[in-house]
């Protein structure tokens, strides 16, 4: 029996001041010419929360507006926000810094995130009434820390700030004193990869009423590596991240492969249980800080505010077929093979074209098309271009070549199949994966009878192969086997049994 | 353009007899192939790369190009380049790269 989507969560954790802080484009360019006007600029143009929530595409990402109605909405976004709009929607919820930094210390094993004393007291209350956290889970704090203390953690130990508004409010410590692989800087990378991860697991558990203790496996796919210097990507992330969410029975490990990650744990998730090795399955993807304010640099100087200041967030479960929900096609799995080649018209074809004729399927067959989901409003103004659209035109453009579709008709199809992009440019985040949750809904509900979900990976950034890298898989509504009238598998059971006995008898003498 | 291919292409100016040398691009916008243009012939424009200053004054093609086009297999064309000649927009790739290339190119 094919494998099952049987529910998916969507968070975005607002961090503007992680923007100067574990942000590479900041933290790169303070380094090299720490009086810029680039440098200068950043903190006026940083986002409030009540901007981030009205904005359309983190809206669409907690479920609150389908992709297919942003065209409705005028651009630019960031100019026209939605009035009277809600962090929470039905997927997740859109979450304020504070309460990240409260987060980002409950996923803290090591005593290596710090918050100040009173800040720490206040964010507590919160967490509770967002009905994820108990007070249990805060058994383990100790009381938080004097700013003198905290101050003093990052000028003498190389700890890295915690800012709210510019303010400081805590630190996070590094782990160890020569590894360059448990300094600050990367502990808080792998904490907020851990603890947005957490906060969505507990949201997806929350909202679907899902029992934490029937996930027998977790798959984390984000492009974090956590470990030590004799072992920089050794693990584990999904078991840490199960650790607080409940999932006693769950063992987990992490796939890596850039942006791909999510589409190959869906592809290994779904493997895993249509073989009957685990019943139900978690890939879960937490944010990237790294990536926060990428390209700041081109929005500022466009004039812009930085709009890279989410962190992406998605907990999806496969599961044993229920006979509801939509299933996974892994037997049209789409994949980029190291013979493919790197040209975009080779991996769409490879991703693309190859899985729809081995089904048998054409190009118009496929309700719409999830590549990735890049939010074009952060990639314009940096040169990178629409990138959702312009691999629905490539998907368009291969169907005019194998002749399905006429030339004249490939914008309809772009308007038909493709959907607008809306997810951070956290790179494992916007591949795909958004879409999943859409997916489920839309076939439940009879909008779609087919969506495919395209994960692509730039692996050529690692310096260890020029390889690109993808996988697609199919998502289809549920439909009951039918077995052919007059068969009743019991009485055939019963006959091989009663004939096998009669052999065995037989035998004996 | 990002430092390496910036080492590369000046590497490859070093090497070989510039005249001899011509750069194909494969950018995806005009803008963006316009500075990748930019970089080959006047220098790096965001003077960050190792063409920060130096100017190859390189031919320099867009990969759309009609020029590039006919001196292609046209077979082998239509397998790799097809696709995305459908999906960019050619005309305005094209103008800007030969603006900068009739501008600055010293071959």
């Amino acid at each position: 029996m094919l494998p099952v989507i049987k529910g998916a969560a969507y968070c975005l954790f607002h961090g503007p001041d992680l923007v100067m802080v574990s942000g590479t484009t900041y933290r790169t360019e303070r380094i090299q010419n720490p009086n810029s006007d680039y440098i200068k600029a950043v903190p006026s143009r940083l986002r409030k929360f009540q901007d981030v929530v009205g904005y359309l595409p983190n809206q669409v990402y907690i479920g609150n507006i389908w992709p297919e109605d942003m065209p409705k909405y005028t651009r630019p976004w960031y100019e026209n926000l939605i009035p009277d709009a809600k962090p929470q929607g039905p997927f997740g919820e859109l979450v304020p810094q504070n309460l990240l930094y409260g987060v980002l210390k409950l996923a803290d094993s090591f005593d290596l995130v710090v918050l100040e004393k009173d800040f720490q007291e206040r964010i507590k209350p919160e967490m509770v009434a967002t009905g994820l956290f108990q007070e249990q889970d805060f058994a383990k704090w100790k009381e938080g820390a004097s700013l003198e203390a905290i101050q003093k953690e990052i000028e003498t130990a190389h700890a890295e700030p915690l800012n709210l508004d510019g303010q400081l409010v805590g630190c996070v410590r590094r782990a160890h004193e020569l590894d360059p692989a448990l300094q600050a800087e990367v502990m808080l990378e792998n904490l907020l990869a851990k603890a947005t991860a957490v906060w969505t697991v507990r949201r997806f558990l929350k909202n679907t009423g899902f029992d934490p203790k029937e996930i027998e496996y977790i798959i984390e796919t984000t492009e974090e590596a956590c470990g030590d210097m004799n072992q920089r990507g050794g693990g584990n992330f999904a078991k840490s991240i199960g650790e607080l969410c409940g999932l006693v029975n769950a063992t987990g490990s992490d796939i890596r492969s850039f942006c791909a990650g999510p589409a190959h744990g869906m592809m290994a998730a779904a493997a895993l249980v249509q073989t009957g090795v685990f019943k139900n399955v978690l890939v879960v993807g937490g944010g990237s800080g790294p990536k926060l304010g990428m390209n700041s640099r081109d929005h500022v100087k466009k004039g812009m505010p930085i709009l890279e200041d989410m962190l992406g967030t998605f907990a999806i479960v496969v599961g044993e077929n229920d006979g509801v929900n939509p299933v996974i096609r892994t037997e049209f799995i789409g994949r980029h093979k190291i013979g493919t080649g790197a040209t975009p018209q080779a991996v769409m074809e490879a991703l693309v074209a190859e899985p729809l004729a081995r089904a048998g399927l054409k190009f118009g067959d496929v309700d719409r098309y999830a590549p990735e989901l890049q939010n074009p409003e952060i990639t314009e103004p940096a040169g990178a271009g629409n990138v959702p659209l312009a691999n629905h035109k490539m998907i368009a453009a291969l169907a005019v070549m194998k002749g399905q579709v006429p030339k004249a008709e490939m914008e309809a199809f772009v308007q038909a199949h493709g959907v607008p992009g809306y997810a951070p440019t956290q790179g494992h985040i916007p591949s795909g994966v958004p879409f999943v949750g859409y997916a489920r809904e839309g076939i439940l509900n009879g909008k779609y009878k087919r969506v495919m979900i395209i994960g692509k990976g730039s692996l050529f950034l690692g310096r260890l192969t020029n390889l690109f890298d993808g996988i697609s898989f199919i998502i289809e509504p549920n439909i009951k086997e039918t077995k052919p009238e007059g068969i009743d598998e019991e009485a055939i059971r019963s006959l091989v049994a009663n004939t096998l006995r009669k052999v065995a008898e037989e035998l004996k003498g | 353009m990002d430092m390496e291919n910036q080492a590369r292409v000046k590497a490859a100016a070093e090497k070989y007899n510039p005249e001899e040398l011509v750069v194909i691009l494969g950018g995806g916008e005009a803008e963006s192939s316009g500075l990748a243009a930019e970089t080959v012939t006047v220098g790096d424009p965001a003077f960050a790369g190792p063409l920060a200053g130096v100017s190859l004054g390189l031919k320099v093609y867009h990969i759309l190009e009609d020029e590039v086009k006919e001196a292609c297999d046209p077979k082998v064309y239509e397998e790799q380049i097809g696709m995305m000649e459908m999906v960019l927009d050619k005309e305005a790739i094209t103008q800007e790269v030969r603006r900068i290339r009739e501008q600055y190119s010293k071959y």
